[in-house]
């Protein structure tokens, strides 16, 4: 990391703390869904990945790249833009094919369906 | 205007992220990405997406500085939970069906990722017969509490900007 | 001094990153339903992108984040397109 040498203190300590912080979002996002006990709490732990966690590591790329190259570099917005608006159009579709699913099973679990659609 | 140009919004939109992309903003580049806006805002209109009527601009700022500090809010809450010893605490998952005033599509559209995109909710379904939407809340407290919430912190404020 | 703390960063960043890769793979591998699965696949998706862009700036290179890009577009058509499937047991209807 050569290129890294002429980085004031700041900036290093700054995009070292944003990488650790974001890295760790995204396991504790990970071990979420290893520890959370059904699929409807598990849809939840995936959240800490793509919000904190991915906006941290943008954050500090951003950073980097610009004190590196001496100019803004901001193409990152473009990866937490298209993370804002995938990750709940998938989160959504995949819980209600999950309660779909359950309901077509007859779990009990899950509440039914509204009285317009029976 | 309207048939040069059918969704200014979207065609700024694509020229920006145009020139993120190249990252430059040189003539040819900006003549490039205009082209390109432009497609995209007549793909769009062949499509033909329902209207967005939007007032009240001035509560859009407030409402997503709100969004940042609620995302960051409950990132910690739900990181707790999930570090927590699994023996202890008798926390409670569920499902909450919540009355809406709101019609607009887009106001429902925001309202859904916003309470997606805030870790420990998910918005699972909505109604448009009765109205009403299913919310997934991770750590389920007090039904009622949860309703309050999203009508007093999203929804009133969704619908001055969408209705 | 600062290199050395960046370098330890972004080495730390890149082993809590694989480990949680690691939890994802499982619950992949694991189940116990096809939501699950597909979930974890979600979550692989973007802890991916993730350490394109830390490899990007081990590197010092801007290509990384070209593909980092491209993983978290896949990532949505992949997701969106199996819980179409798994919704009606077809992707177009």
């Amino acid at each position: 990391m050569t290129h890294a040498a002429e980085l004031p203190a700041w900036a290093a300590l700054s995009v070292a703390v944003l990488l650790l912080l974001g890295a760790g979002m995204a396991l504790v996002g990970a071990v979420g869904l290893l520890r959370l006990r059904s699929f409807y709490e598990r849809v939840h732990a995936p959240a800490l990945g793509t919000t904190l966690g991915i906006g941290c590591v943008l954050v500090a790329s951003m950073l980097f790249f610009s004190l590196v190259q001496t100019r803004f570099v901001l193409h990152e917005v473009l990866i937490a833009v298209l993370v804002v608006i995938t990750t709940p159009v998938t989160l959504m579709l995949l819980t209600r094919a999950a309660l779909n699913r359950d309901r077509i099973e007859g779990n009990e679990a899950v509440p039914p369906p509204p009285r317009s659609r029976r | 205007m309207r048939r040069v140009l059918p969704h200014p919004l979207l065609a700024l939109f694509l020229l920006v992220a145009w020139l993120l992309l190249v990252e430059s903003v040189s003539p040819g580049a900006v003549l490039l990405g205009s082209v390109v806006a432009a497609c995209g805002s007549w793909a769009l209109a062949s499509l033909a997406p329902p209207r967005a009527r939007l007032r009240r601009l001035a509560v859009v700022p407030g409402l997503l500085l709100d969004v940042l500090v609620e995302v960051m809010r409950s990132n910690v809450a739900v990181a707790r939970i999930i570090m927590r010893p699994a023996d202890r605490g008798a926390r409670r998952s569920g499902f909450v069906r919540i009355p809406l005033d709101m019609r607009a599509p887009y106001g429902l559209a925001s309202l859904a990722c916003i309470l997606t995109a805030t870790p420990g909710t998910v918005w699972v379904d909505y109604d448009s017969a009765e109205g009403t939407m299913l919310l997934h809340v991770l750590d389920l407290v007090d039904e009622a509490e949860w309703a309050r919430i999203v009508k007093e912190r999203w929804e009133r404020r969704l619908m001055e900007i969408f209705e | 001094m600062t290199a050395a703390l960046l370098e330890w960063a972004v080495l730390t960043a890149q082993f809590l990153l694989v480990a949680a890769m690691g939890c994802a793979a499982f619950r992949l591998l694991r189940g116990p339903r096809a939501q699950d699965r597909v979930l974890a696949l979600d979550t692989l998706y973007i802890i991916a992108a993730m350490l394109l862009l830390v490899f990007g700036i081990r590197t010092g290179s801007p290509h990384y984040f070209e593909a980092a890009l491209l993983i978290t577009l896949l990532g949505f058509v992949a997701t969106a397109a199996l819980s179409k499937f798994l919704m009606r047991g077809e992707v177009i209807e």
